[in-house]
């Protein structure tokens, strides 16, 4: 299987007095299909990890590949295009925007691919039923349950079939049931052939996915796959 | 790597992105679009009210002819006897280019509605002999019976003036009402319409010039005299005029042109557009800010959303023009509407004057250009601001 991420030696400081080891020497590979979990305790580097695998933000020294390209070698605008075509981010706090329909906010997902709104919104019909949410095409974001809002997210996210799937504690504001449900959910598109990484504190999810990556003091504790 | 080059925004992607502040924050987008559209509507409510006025003189000058001069004898210390010669208008009808005379004598006279009047509640109104040339000379017209001729001027007969009328109580003409005029009846043959040219003579009872030497004892001496010229040659008679008038002291005489009054009206109220169209710039200039500040906080409030742009792959140049399309419309928004309520005030003004409605094309685009031009100078600061955040401190913010 070929590799969608692979992240080598990535450290990233901040520099601050004193500077802020984030992430000292990260090395690990993400196979297309791959369903994996990183885990780790708040402070751990897991943000920093999240925004340099989504390329939202460059390594201090280290390799960063997604999807063939090598992110040092890319522009600021030439990443915006690789994250327009190629990477999904699920957020914690949803972001959608609340004047519009759900319908919108997933075609939203595919506005800086260059692809028309027709094709756009058919896609995101699609993606919307994909995630269960087909009778709720016309209702604005503010009419949605947590939950709800947080398949519009995932939609908005897979909407363009990208090479993989970022989601950032996608559980995180949600209770502990329908929580459950967003878990399935990534389940079933794992299944369907999406590869996902999802980042999360809380070791119970972590444990439900295939491939577990521990995180600790910005470096891999164990990366370990589920017997 | 030709699958990363920049994907290029649809325009109609562009105003999607650029409406997204107005869809969720209507109000605030109405009241900062309101402080531009104020400035705008001032600035084209000034200007074609200001141009429809100009044009309303022009055409009353137009009517009326700027040909007109008055002569009269200087008045004061030093200037002689305040009378000119007998002959004086007859001297102004040989001058060549002067096309008609008409002397006016006042006469030493007062009018009263009725003889139980006390004396000296005249109203102001005047008693002058004038000649029948007076109303065409003044362009004046006639608003009820009619104008002196050749055997009313021999006769205690008297038109009166817009004003005169008023005061001695004389609506409509009759033909047998009279007036008590220097101790005797006069019957009353016309009232005037306002003479714009020559508004003193509104107040006046005008009698024929031999009926003011017959019932009057009047001298016949001129106290002015009222010169339709040829346009072509207005200041070359106003330069002979004194010493035609009055050869042995021709600073006694004075001339002037009673156009130049009302064009000198004008210029002060061009005087009074310029303050008003400063009050609208810096209406404007006040939106201008309002909008920037709009802008600034909008950008604040979006940092989530702009991280979330930056993670569908929206570049930084694509979130500037976002930002700056938004304060572009919000302009474009005042810009429109400024312009629709000048044109408004400017048109129920005029027709309250009963002007016509004048709009200078220039004022109409010139809003449109002023306001858009600050749209584009109030989204600068804050569209940099929108591109310059990193996505990832965008996205850590909320």
């Amino acid at each position: 299987m070929t590799s969608v991420l692979s992240v080598t030696e990535v450290t990233k400081t901040y520099p601050m007095t004193p500077p802020v080891h984030a992430l000292r020497g990260v090395t690990f590979n993400i196979k297309q299909g791959e369903l994996v979990a990183v885990v780790g305790p708040s402070g751990s580097g897991k943000s920093t990890l999240l925004h340099v695998m989504g390329t939202l933000d460059r390594p201090s020294t280290g390799d960063v590949e997604v999807a063939g390209y090598r992110v040092s070698d890319l522009t600021d605008a030439e990443l915006s295009t690789l994250r327009a075509h190629h990477i999904g981010f699920v957020f914690q706090q949803f972001h959608l925007l609340n004047g519009y329909t759900a319908l919108d906010n997933v075609a939203d997902g595919m506005l800086y691919t260059g692809t028309s709104l027709e094709g756009r919104r058919s896609l995101a019909r699609t993606a919307l039923e994909r995630v269960g949410l087909g009778h709720r095409f016309d209702h604005v974001a503010t009419e949605l349950s947590g939950g709800e809002k947080q398949r519009v997210a995932i939609a908005r996210a897979v909407v363009g079939s990208p090479s993989l799937v970022l989601a950032d504690e996608p559980t995180g504001n949600l209770d502990s049931k329908t929580g459950a449900d967003i878990v399935r959910l990534v389940e079933e598109l794992h299944e369907f052939g999406s590869t996902i990484v999802v980042i999360t504190h809380d070791l119970a999810i972590a444990e439900q996915f295939p491939r577990i990556v521990r995180l600790r003091d910005g470096m891999i504790e164990s990366d370990s796959k589920a017997a | 790597m030709d699958e990363l080059q920049r994907t290029r925004m649809s325009v109609a992607d562009v105003f999607r992105t650029a409406t997204v502040g107005a869809r969720t924050r209507p109000m605030r987008i109405v009241l900062s679009a309101l402080g531009v559209a104020i400035g705008i509507a001032a600035m084209v409510g000034v200007l074609g009210l200001s141009e429809s006025s100009k044009s309303d003189l022009l055409a009353t000058l137009d009517r009326l002819g700027t040909n007109l001069l008055t002569v009269q004898a200087g008045t004061g210390i030093g200037l002689g006897s305040g009378e000119l010669p007998e002959t004086a208008d007859d001297m102004v009808a040989r001058i060549g280019p002067v096309e008609t005379t008409a002397a006016i004598s006042e006469v030493d006279a007062s009018v009263y509605r009725t003889d139980f009047i006390p004396t000296g509640q005249t109203g102001g109104v005047t008693v002058q002999a004038v000649g029948l040339e007076l109303l065409d000379v003044l362009a004046g017209e006639v608003a009820d019976g009619r104008w002196l001729n050749e055997a009313t001027a021999e006769y205690p007969t008297t038109v009166l003036g817009s004003v005169a009328a008023q005061r001695l109580g004389v609506s409509e003409v009759t033909g047998t009402q009279q007036v008590w005029l220097g101790e005797q009846w006069f019957t009353v043959v016309g009232v005037l319409e306002t003479f714009e040219l020559a508004p003193d003579l509104d107040r006046a009872a005008m009698v024929g010039t031999s009926a003011a030497e017959t019932f009057l004892d009047n001298d016949g001496v001129p106290s002015r005299i009222l010169v339709r010229v040829d346009p072509a040659f207005i200041d070359e008679v106003i330069n002979v005029m004194p010493a035609t008038v009055n050869p042995e002291n021709p600073e006694e005489v004075e001339v002037d042109r009673p156009s130049d009054a009302l064009e000198a009206r004008e210029a002060a109220d061009d005087t009074l557009t310029a303050l008003f169209l400063g009050l609208g710039a810096v209406a404007l200039l006040v939106g201008g800010v309002g909008i920037a500040n709009v802008m600034v906080i909008s950008v604040l409030e979006r940092r989530s959303e702009i991280g979330l742009r930056r993670a569908l792959g929206a570049t930084r140049r694509q979130v500037a023009t976002q930002f700056l399309g938004e304060s572009l419309l919000l302009a474009a928004l005042g810009g429109v509407s400024g312009v629709l309520l000048g044109v408004l005030v400017t048109t129920v003004y005029a027709q309250i004057r009963g002007w016509s409605a004048l709009i200078p094309t220039l004022a109409i685009v010139g809003g449109v250009a002023a306001a858009l031009i600050i749209g584009i100078i109030a989204g600068v600061y804050p569209a940099t601001r929108a591109a310059r955040l990193s996505p990832t401190e965008a996205l850590r913010s909320s």
